[in-house]
């Protein structure tokens, strides 16, 4: 049964400098870097690359030695030119420099309607080869699926709701096909259903309509209604033992271009958005760029904040740095490094507040004003004081305040209790913007989850 | 302003560490933010941008929604003043404002430096940073006690209030109790003569004109409903009856409670002057409304469960004017919703509250020992707030496990 779920609580945090659909003309990037520390939960990654080798987009490039069958492959063809290393040789970045051709390694290929043949194990083997299995995550930790496991559900999200995010249905244009083959190779994996979850106020795209075989449920509400953690809640929620896999629509079109073509495909749209982007717009790449081409010229003023990911939950990147592997957008920030006399109390319009206490006025601009948001922490951390604010921007039956004081005091009981197998910092990032006492709560959610994993 | 920001930079090092003035850190710190918002920003991953609001922000909005009741206090100890000696002009009078000013604000005073000398001594020791609790807390002191209260008893209550109350568990945000009420309690058992009586006019020396009484309406009610002769609203209509209400009716009339023309703590005489900091609060987002709406929901309900029991006068007195009595409005509005001691939950504010204003009403009628009902109600539901909410949490655990199944 296909649900609708309406949900009230979250915020929309509008910003200025949107990505307009249309795609840049720039010449491609020329670096690419695959980073093993966007793979959460990669404790030993080993490499099977050294400067100097040659890739073809397909090649492995490393694992990790917890999951040996699990590859990550080069995006594109060319040369290992730089193997990044921080301290205590841990291993930071492969950089790659592309061939303007790409060559790709090849793999079997399969026709549309033959796909409903393959066996798990067949799919499971030239998805791990394939460079395509680290798309799936697994809830509880959001963490790379382990290939033994069978989820009771897998989910995909359709939309996005995060703050300047890349609009799906643009980047998947065309990729019905790959899509639908996806869909149909994940099918194999579950005991339960597939779901995938539609914004209940926009049209559904080309790319997500007529799928068979799966849930489609209407998801309404505010930010962060497009997480996949708050659908799954509503949905299909995850007990102590359970596992649920989650997967982008672009992991899903990624999977079913290597059944249908035999190529790990790593081309993506991605969108270059904020305030302090002088045309906002896609750049037609691949997994892995290099920024330098989408900034040169691009940009406003210089002393601003690159993120890879959205502005909650991504991270923070050099001027020469690359976008993660499970990023689609390059947020561009001013950055807030500057002290304000007596801001602590002075009226502030211009800066976006969930709150109204004392001269924070943004309420009153209404709720398409947009807003060029800098970096700046806006206070001094304090000890939890404000009560109730999580709760109004968590659309879950759980209480965020105690399950992060329950992380804190490292109270495991009390954390499996109060919710942890059904969040990862994604879903309580907001409160991480709200809170008033200014915790960092997306780091404290992830030291539980390492918690319970290895405890 | 630029220029001022420089030269406390150049400062600074000095109060890092290795400098050599490092153990003052946290106070060279809180003067810095309060003159300039940090400079800091958000870290490398995760959340990249802020919201506008921070604990000053949040702290110094209660305080803004207890300037009503301090402006409304500072002539209401004027205008008491005058009546009792029969020279009374009209309420909102320079007379009043001056002679108000004259005994309110050193106390208000005394309450922020020996409040913040605990509060910079604890930053010090204890290596935390200096709380902007302290800016409501160092406000609600006033505002709780008689303007005839001497200064030294303001100054350790004080103390007593934020160490006993908040510094031995560990700073904001970790007490148990409400740090102003624990400060009034203090007063109200260590020295009851000069918290209790007729206390609550300050005369200055002056003589009161003849039939003049300072008892509070709460005392008055309490007198008549242990004679028993007669209703307390009549009694309250009867008493102090020398003396014309400034806003029309008999000087105890429920206009006049409601308004505050009335003897009591410096700032709790007018309930109406709590609503409109109420309205601030809840406008803002920054006390909870379903504290102060449950509050009086619970004094009205306890009230009226009096009214059908009948067992005496006071049991009699009709349930509304129990929000105008004393300073169960004040209470409600300032004390019940400091967010670290009351309940946590959503659903557990409105237990939490109810049984205030419950408990409140029922310490008025039942024990004449204790005529302020609030005081004892928010300190006792504020040790009963983590219980309400460990249950509401169980609750939600049990959900969770259910669903599973």
């Amino acid at each position: 049964m296909s649900k609708t779920v309406k949900l009230k609580k979250g915020f929309d945090i509008n910003l200025a400098g949107k990505a307009e659909k249309t795609i840049a003309s720039t010449p491609p990037s020329e670096t690419f870097a695959i980073k093993p520390t966007d793979f959460i939960g990669m404790k030993r990654p080993k490499l099977f690359v050294a400067e100097g080798d040659t890739v073809k987009a397909g090649t492995p490039v490393l694992y990790d030695k917890m999951q040996e069958n699990v590859m990550v492959c080069s995006p594109v063809s060319g040369e290992v030119v730089e193997v990044r290393r921080g301290a205590k040789r841990k291993l930071l970045e492969i950089r790659i420099l592309a061939d303007k051709e790409i060559e790709y390694e090849t793999f079997k290929t399969y026709s549309g309607s033959d796909l409903h043949k393959i066996s798990r194990e067949d799919a499971q083997a030239q998805m791990t080869k394939g460079g395509v299995w680290s798309n799936l995550l697994q809830r509880p930790f959001g963490i790379v699926a382990n290939e033994a496991d069978t989820p009771k559900s897998i989910f995909i999200s359709a939309f996005d709701t995060h703050p300047l995010s890349a609009d799906i249905a643009f980047t998947l244009k065309g990729e019905e096909e790959a899509f639908k083959a996806g869909v149909e190779v994940l099918k194999k994996f579950t005991s339960g259903k597939v779901h995938l979850n539609h914004d209940l106020s926009g049209e559904v795209s080309t790319v997500f309509a007529n799928i068979e075989g799966v849930e489609n449920n209407k998801i309404s509400g505010p930010h962060p209604a497009g997480n996949v953690g708050i659908q799954i809640h509503h949905l299909d929620p995850i007990g102590k033992g359970e596992v649920v896999w989650t997967i982008t629509p672009y992991g899903v079109v990624q999977i079913g271009k290597l059944f249908l073509k035999g190529i790990y495909d790593a081309s993506r749209l991605v969108a270059v958005a904020g305030s302090e982007v002088s045309k906002p717009q896609y750049f037609k790449t691949y997994t892995g760029a290099g920024i330098n081409k989408f900034i040169d010229g691009n940009l406003k003023n210089d002393h601003v904040r690159f993120i890879s990911g959205n502005v909650l939950t991504g991270e923070r990147i050099e001027k020469d740095g690359y976008i993660g592997f499970y990023d689609n957008l390059l947020s561009i920030l001013p950055e807030g490094d500057h002290a304000d006399f007596l801001g602590w109390i002075m009226p502030r319009k211009e800066v976006l507040s969930f709150h109204r206490a004392w001269g924070l006025l943004s309420f009153l601009n209404g709720k398409n004003k947009e807003y060029a948001l800098d970096t700046n922490m806006n206070g001094e951390p304090r000890a939890f004081v404000q009560t109730g604010t999580f709760e109004k921007v968590t659309p879950m039956d759980i209480y965020p305040t105690y399950l992060v004081k329950a992380i804190m005091a490292e109270d495991f009981d009390n954390m499996e209790a109060l919710g942890i197998y059904e969040v990862i910092e994604e879903d309580l990032a907001l409160c991480e913007y709200v809170d008033v006492s200014k915790h960092d709560i997306q780091e404290i959610v992830r030291e539980g989850l390492e918690l319970i994993q290895n405890g | 302003m630029k220029f001022l920001h420089k030269i406390l930079e150049k400062q600074k090092p000095m109060f890092e560490k290795g400098g050599k003035l490092e153990k003052l850190y946290y106070l060279f710190e809180a003067g810095e933010t309060f003159m300039f918002s940090p400079a800091t920003t958000a870290g490398n991953k995760g959340v990249q941008i802020r919201d506008a609001i921070d604990l000053k922000r949040m702290m110094m909005t209660v305080v803004i929604a207890m300037v009503p009741c301090l402006i409304w206090g500072i002539f209401n100890v004027g205008y008491q003043h005058y009546i009792a000696i029969g020279e009374a002009t009209s309420f909102f009078s320079i007379d009043n404002l001056l002679f108000g000013s004259r005994w309110v604000l050193p106390i208000v005073l005394v309450s922020y430096a020996a409040g913040g000398l605990i509060e910079a001594v604890f930053a010090v020791i204890r290596k935390h940073p200096i709380n902007e609790g302290f800016l409501v807390t160092g406000m609600l002191i006033p505002l709780i006690v008689p303007p005839t209260l001497p200064l030294w008893q303001v100054a350790l209550a004080t103390v007593f209030g934020v160490v006993v109350g908040k510094e031995i568990f560990g700073g904001t945000g970790m007490n148990v109790l409400n740090v102003a009420m624990t400060s009034r309690a203090f007063l109200y058992f260590a020295y009851p003569l000069q918290i209790s009586g007729e206390v609550w006019t300050q005369m200055a020396g002056e003589v009161a004109v003849d039939g003049y009484s300072g008892a509070t309406a709460l005392a008055v009610a309490n007198n008549v409903s242990i004679q028993g002769t007669q209703s307390v609203v009549e009694g309250l209509s009867q008493a102090n009856n020398v003396l014309a209400s400034p806003f029309g009716g008999d000087f105890f009339s429920f206009q006049n409670m409601l308004i505050g023309g009335i003897p009591g703590s410096i700032g709790e005489t007018s309930t109406l002057m709590a609503l409109i900091g109420a309205v601030i609060l809840i406008a803002t987002g920054v006390g909870s409304w379903k504290v102060i709406v449950s509050v009086f929901a619970g004094a009205l309900a306890m009230g009226t469960i009096f009214n059908l029991a009948g067992a005496n006068e006071f049991m009699l007195l009709p349930a509304h004017y129990h929000l105008v009595l004393g300073g169960l409005a004040f209470g409600a509005v300032f004390m019940a919703t400091d967010p670290v001691s009351a309940a946590q939950t959503e659903t557990g504010k409105w237990i939490y509250g109810v049984l205030i204003g419950m408990l409140t009403v029922i310490i008025r009628v039942l024990n004449p020992a204790y005529p302020e009902g609030i005081m004892l109600a928010v300190l006792f539901m504020n040790v009963f707030a983590p219980l309400i909410d460990f249950y509401v949490v169980e609750a939600n655990k049990k959900r969770r496990l259910a669903r599973a199944v």
